[in-house]
Parts: C-alpha cells; sequence; structure tokens
C-alpha cells in the first residue's frame, strides 16, 4: 500500500472489530480504483455495509440475491459493453454463495468469458447466519452445523478446491491471496481486472467472531494460515501455476490451538489422530504447491 | 402490411423493433421460437444486442437485472419450470424496481410433467409486483410489448412487465399480423432513460437490505406504483391507439356484452373461441358477452365492475386451479371481489390445464352452468380417470 490510493469503502459499516472481510472490500476497493461497479452477493459483507439508507460504498454497487452475482455481473458487463463504457466489473462474494449456492451462476459466467473479476471472500463458512459449514469450511472445523461431538471431530469433508474448477473453465487468471498480505492482494486485484476474460482470485479472510479468536489477531491468524501451508498463496496463468509463496512452514498446532473452531482437537485430550490427518493436508498442500523453504544443504 | 407469421416470430419482430440492448435466455418449450429468431436476428445484424446464452432461466433473469441496473432496456422470454426457476429473481426485479420486459408463453406447471397451455405459471407469479398482460391473438401479443416496455419505464411505474401468450396456441400458429415500421415504434417508444443507473461518477448503491423500520414502506410503494400502472396503461395504450390505429386504451375489452344477462369472463387466447360462442348464442336468441381481461396485474377491479353491472350471471373459465381456494381460480376471485356482493352471481370453472382443448360448446355448456347457478368446479374432467 502506497497510501496513495482514494478509499472506496468506507469507515462507518456495521462490521465486526477485526471483520477480515471488511478489511478485504478496503482493499480489493482500494486496489479496483474509482473506474469500478462492485456486485455483491447476500452475506456478511452485504449486511453490515449497506443497512438502507446507508452504504458503506464508494463505488457503485449493486446486490440482488444470495446466488445470482455471478449473472448479474454478466449483465452488468453485457450492458457496459453495449454501451461501450469503462467501468471494471468486479463481483466480492462469500464462499457460501461461491462454493455452494451460486457455482451454476459462477459456472455460466466462466464459460461465457465475461469480463469479470470475480472475488470470494473466504472466511470459510456461513457466518451472516450463524456459522453453518459451507464446502469452503477446512476439515474438522467446528461449526454450528459441523459440531464436533461424542461421534464426531466436526466438519467431516475438506475443503472444494474452486480455483481448480474455474481454471478448468479456461479462466486465464485464477489466484488465492489473504488480507495478512495486503499489498499482494492488491497487486493480484489489480492484475485481474487488467486481464481480460473471467478472473477469479479467493482470498482468506479470517473471521474473529465464526472461528474464535480476538480480533485484534485477525492479521496474525491470515500469516500462521499461510505458515501452517493450509492455506496457500498462488497464481495460476491458462491454468498452470505460475508462482505460490514459499514459507518456511511450521506445524499446523499453532494455528489450529489460536481458535476455538478447533480447540475439540485439544481438549479434553489433544487428538493426535485428527491433528495428524491436518498436517496431511498442509502436507499434500506443499508438495503440490512447491510452497517449502529448502535449507540450503551445507554439504 | 400484413404479413402471415407465426405468434412467436411476431413476439420476436416486437422485440427486435422494441430495441432491447441485451437479450437474456434460456430455452424452454414452447417458448423457443421466440428466442431462436432473436438469436438469428442479432447473428444477421438485424438486432443490434448483447445477447447472453445463459445457462439457467435464473441466470437469464439475474443478467437482465443486472443490465437494467447499469442503465440498458433488457428482454427475456420463458414459461413454466423456467418461470418457476427464476422466481427468486422475479420479486427481485420488482423489489429493485427495474423495467424488465419478459414474454410468458404460457404452459402448465409439472408435476406431471406437460408443455402445453394453460396459465398456472404466470398466475402463480401475480403477487410478485409485475404487470400481467395477456394476449388473445398474435397481433395483440405482439402489440402488448410496445405497451409493457412504455408503461414498465414510466417513472411513476418503474415496475417489469409479463407480456402472456398461450403456450403452442399463440406461439406456434400463424396469423395475418400487422408489423409497423422502426419508425413508428421509435417514435411510440423512445430510447430507455433509466431512473438511475450504476454508474462510477456517480456512483450509488442498489439492492440494499431494509430492516422492519424500513421494509414496509418499499412493499406500500411498489403497490402504490401498480395502481398508477392503471392509468398508466390506459394512456399508452391511448396514445397506441392513435398510432397504430388498434385499440388497447382500456385493460378489459367486452364483446356483445352491452345488453347482456350472462357473462363469460376470461384471459388469453381462449378468448377467441369464446366470441365464436357467443355469437352461436346470440343467434340462438340468448344474451351472454364476453368480458375478456387484458390486464391482470394491475387487476382493473372498476372496469370488470362497470362491464359487468348489467349482467346478473358470470362464469369465470379459469385455466388455472388456486388449491384449496373455494373459488377455485385465480380470475374468480378477482371478479368476485370486483363485481361486489351487491352484483351479478360470479362462478369459477376449471378446465383446459395442461393443454386440453376447450370448445365452442365447452363455452356453452359454461352459459349453462352459470345461468342455472351452479357451483364453482371443474369442466372437462374425464370422470372415468378419477
Amino acid at each position: 500500500m502506497t497510501g496513495e490510493e482514494t478509499e472506496y469503502f468506507d469507515a462507518g459499516h456495521r462490521a465486526c472489530g477485526g471483520c477480515g472481510p471488511a478489511l478485504a472490500a478496503r482493499l480489493i476497493t482500494k486496489a479496483a480504483g474509482e473506474d469500478t461497479i462492485v456486485v455483491a452477493s447476500t452475506g456478511c459483507m452485504e449486511v453490515f455495509s449497506t443497512p438502507y439508507p446507508e452504504t458503506a460504498w464508494k463505488t457503485p454497487w449493486v446486490h440482488s440475491l444470495f446466488q445470482n452475482a455471478a449473472a448479474v455481473a454478466s449483465g452488468v458487463e453485457a450492458s457496459l459493453k453495449k454501451q461501450g463504457r469503462s467501468e471494471k466489473v468486479v463481483v466480492i462474494a462469500g464462499d457460501g454463495a461461491t462454493f455452494d449456492i451460486g457455482i451454476l451462476c459462477i459456472s455460466g459466467l466462466f464459460e461465457r468469458g465475461h469480463d469479470v473479476t470475480y472475488i470470494c471472500y473466504d472466511n470459510e463458512a456461513y457466518m451472516n447466519t450463524g456459522i453453518q459449514r459451507s464446502g469452503a469450511t477446512p476439515y474438522d472445523a467446528d461449526t454450528t452445523t459441523s459440531p464436533a461431538g461424542k461421534l464426531s471431530t466436526g466438519n467431516q469433508r475438506p475443503k472444494k478446491d474452486i480455483p481448480a474448477i474455474l481454471a478448468a473453465h479456461g479462466s486465464p487468471y485464477v489466484a488465492t491471496a489473504s488480507v495478512a498480505y495486503p499489498t499482494d492482494l492488491m497487486k493480484k486485484v489489480k492484475k485481474a481486472i487488467e486481464t481480460k476474460g473471467p478472473c477469479y482470485i479467493q482470498v482468506h479472510t479470517p473471521c474473529c467472531t465464526g472461528w474464535g479468536f480476538d480480533g485484534a489477531k485477525t492479521m496474525e491468524i491470515g500469516k500462521m494460515a499461510v505458515n501452517s501451508g493450509l492455506w496457500v498463496n498462488f497464481e495460476m496463468e491458462d491454468g498452470v501455476v505460475t508462482k505460490a509463496k514459499k514459507v518456511k512452514r511450521e506445524p499446523v498446532d499453532a494455528y489450529l490451538k489460536a481458535q476455538k473452531r478447533f480447540r475439540h482437537l485439544y481438549r479434553p485430550a489433544e487428538n493426535t489422530e485428527e491433528i495428524a490427518k491436518i498436517q496431511a493436508i498442509a502436507d499434500k498442500n506443499a508438495e503440490k504447491y512447491g510452497i517449502d523453504i529448502k535449507m540450503p544443504n551445507k554439504n | 402490411m400484413l404479413q402471415i407469421m407465426e405468434g412467436s416470430h411476431a413476439v420476436a419482430e416486437a422485440v427486435r423493433l422494441s430495441r432491447p440492448e441485451v437479450v437474456s435466455a434460456y430455452p424452454i418449450t414452447p417458448q423457443t421460437h421466440i428466442v431462436e429468431r432473436l438469436a438469428e436476428m442479432v447473428a444477421d445484424g438485424d438486432l443490434d444486442a448483447e445477447y447472453i446464452c445463459v445457462e439457467s432461466e435464473f441466470s437469464a433473469l439475474s443478467s437482465c437485472l443486472g443490465a437494467a441496473c447499469a442503465g440498458s432496456r433488457v428482454y427475456s422470454a420463458t414459461t413454466s419450470q423456467g418461470l418457476a426457476f427464476m422466481a427468486e429473481v422475479v420479486f427481485n426485479v420488482a423489489g429493485m424496481r427495474q423495467p424488465v420486459v419478459m414474454t410468458i408463453a404460457n404452459r402448465a406447471l409439472g408435476a406431471p410433467l406437460n408443455i402445453w397451455n394453460d396459465h398456472q405459471d404466470s398466475l402463480f407469479l401475480r403477487d410478485s409486483g409485475w404487470m400481467q398482460l395477456y394476449a388473445e391473438d398474435a397481433q395483440e401479443s405482439m402489440d402488448l410489448h410496445f405497451l409493457a416496455y412504455k408503461a414498465a419505464e414510466n417513472y411513476d411505474v418503474l415496475l417489469p412487465a409479463m407480456v402472456c401468450f398461450d403456450g403452442f396456441i399463440l406461439t406456434h400458429t400463424y396469423e395475418p399480423v400487422d408489423i409497423p415500421t422502426q419508425e413508428e415504434v421509435d417514435s411510440f417508444l423512445p430510447a430507455f432513460k433509466p431512473y438511475q443507473r450504476l454508474d462510477a461518477k456517480d456512483p450509488i448503491s442498489f439492492g440494499m437490505y431494509a430492516t422492519p423500520d424500513y421494509y414496509q414502506e418499499f412493499r406500500y410503494e411498489i403497490h402504490a406504483a401498480m395502481i398508477k400502472a392503471k392509468k398508466v396503461l390506459r394512456e399508452v395504450g391511448q396514445e397506441f391507439s392513435e398510432t397504430f390505429g388498434r385499440d388497447y386504451s382500456e385493460l378489459v375489452e367486452g364483446y356483445r356484452l352491452d345488453d347482456a344477462d350472462t357473462a363469460i369472463v376470461a384471459i388469453g387466447s381462449v378468448c377467441g373461441t369464446i366470441k365464436d360462442a357467443v355469437d352461436e348464442m346470440r343467434e340462438a336468441g340468448r344474451k351472454v358477452g364476453l368480458l375478456k381481461i387484458r390486464s391482470f396485474r394491475p387487476f382493473p377491479y372498476e372496469d370488470v365492475r362497470v362491464a359487468l353491472s348489467g349482467v346478473s350471471k358470470v362464469a369465470v373459465l379459469e385455466k388455472n386451479i388456486s388449491i384449496g381456494s373455494r373459488m377455485l381460480g385465480a380470475v374468480g376471485l378477482e371478479v368476485k371481489d370486483a363485481v361486489g356482493k351487491q352484483g351479478a352471481d360470479v362462478y369459477s370453472y376449471v378446465g383446459g390445464l395442461g393443454g386440453r382443448d376447450i370448445r365452442r360448446k365447452d363455452i356453452h355448456k359454461l352459459a349453462d352452468w352459470a345461468e342455472q347457478g351452479r357451483n364453482d368446479c371443474f369442466f372437462g374432467l374425464r370422470e372415468e380417470l378419477l
């Protein structure tokens, strides 16, 4: 951040203190700039930013329904094209709207090749309705519809690989980012907007309320996710991974222990078996994206 | 100049002449001939529009909504299951006050799956905040699109409109149609001027959420706009009749009704059959007439009351069923309310569902039933199947 950009997501919205998605909205609009039309899905961000008659958005903004932001954006883009207008269309939608209920419309948008940047703010569950699991919820996370219990260790399915699905649609640019790395996020937003065709960015947006951590630690939690290998910041161009942030990986323990959604793995006793499974997910990510910084061999 | 043309193609001509900037639709029988013809027009350069081949009806209307918010005149068409799939967006478009125009090629709703005509599809969305206009023939199917755009885009209205015409009966049959010139249509329907639009130079937020402190007033205003639409529809109908010589200045149309004792009331293409049956009954000395309702939303209850003030019995022919309702049909409920307790006896007779033919002899029977005071019921039921 150079600090020179104008803010397009204003203060005074109603998000929780330390809200990852609110920070994402600010960074995305800052990077996208003035000549942008934002299309939103129903969700936390929509609700905390636009209670009538107040709005936090200083760019044109439109919300219709939970699952149709991609289709609304398709129409906005077609209209702008017909009118010969220059604004760029940016969708900002949550993970429930993206991974689950909206995937039909998203598939349509990407297959048709509209010049739209679709950004998913991924807080890994349905937070607006009270922390229910989505297709983006990580393995073993405790949510209100995947509660840990006597017979369950929480969410039993791994996170859906939406970047791969959209890359398979022929998207020229697919990336993941994190609010904990603002410069990287903004660079990727600019790149997506400058790239013609449908581009996708999935932004890790820690949710202090849903994940159970102190709102002062949002950036720290985001960094821990990246350092654990459970979240990888990467770029795919024309379906090929061209860049992935390398890290000196740390065991997943620190990241898990910092959040209440995983505390059942440590209480009453440490569930080493389940923690090992989560570590295996991180190890697999590290191998797939080649993110481990290799220690120089002194011999 | 009159041309012999399929109903769907007449509608496509109306759309072309209305110059939408964005067309977005998903194929579904019996709507397909409209959207195929529009695609041909775009491919040949006869229609200068962005044509979005969406992956579903849900996205068809959602993308129309987006394009309308961005400032374009838009068009879509669907029917039956497609309309049901759109339903969530249907309410949303009205709530966001976008003047989308959509053709409904009326068709039954499953289950059982059925591709033929009745009015269940559009009528189930009667409370959505869309105007609903029903056409009797190909010419009216065409003309109502011009009226729909003009009324929808009027700043006193700003509500979307469905132009409803009967699947197969009108979509797939050929009739002579008078197609206006582009100049004539342009003078009646000037270029779209959005009330508000998404614009980086003047950023505003569309589709915000409203708490209990605000929500109810939004709903009231949609209703108030729909009531105003009655006057606006009459005015644009009057202007249309002065320009094109076809009279749509009234939201209802009486046929041999002035001295009638018994009236048949209906919407859609069956009005043509009813007119023939009325002629036969008149020849036989019976004082029977037809009241055709062109606008179901807004519902012109004053016009219906006046038109039916002289009759003692009313048979409402319903190609829909409001399941569990005493009156059986959605049209009859409105007509009975319009006529009031002091007025004629109103009966709902349900039939022609899922494309079952309605013949002149059926109309004779409905007139008989109304005169005998027979209660609301189905007609044409195959008792042996029950």
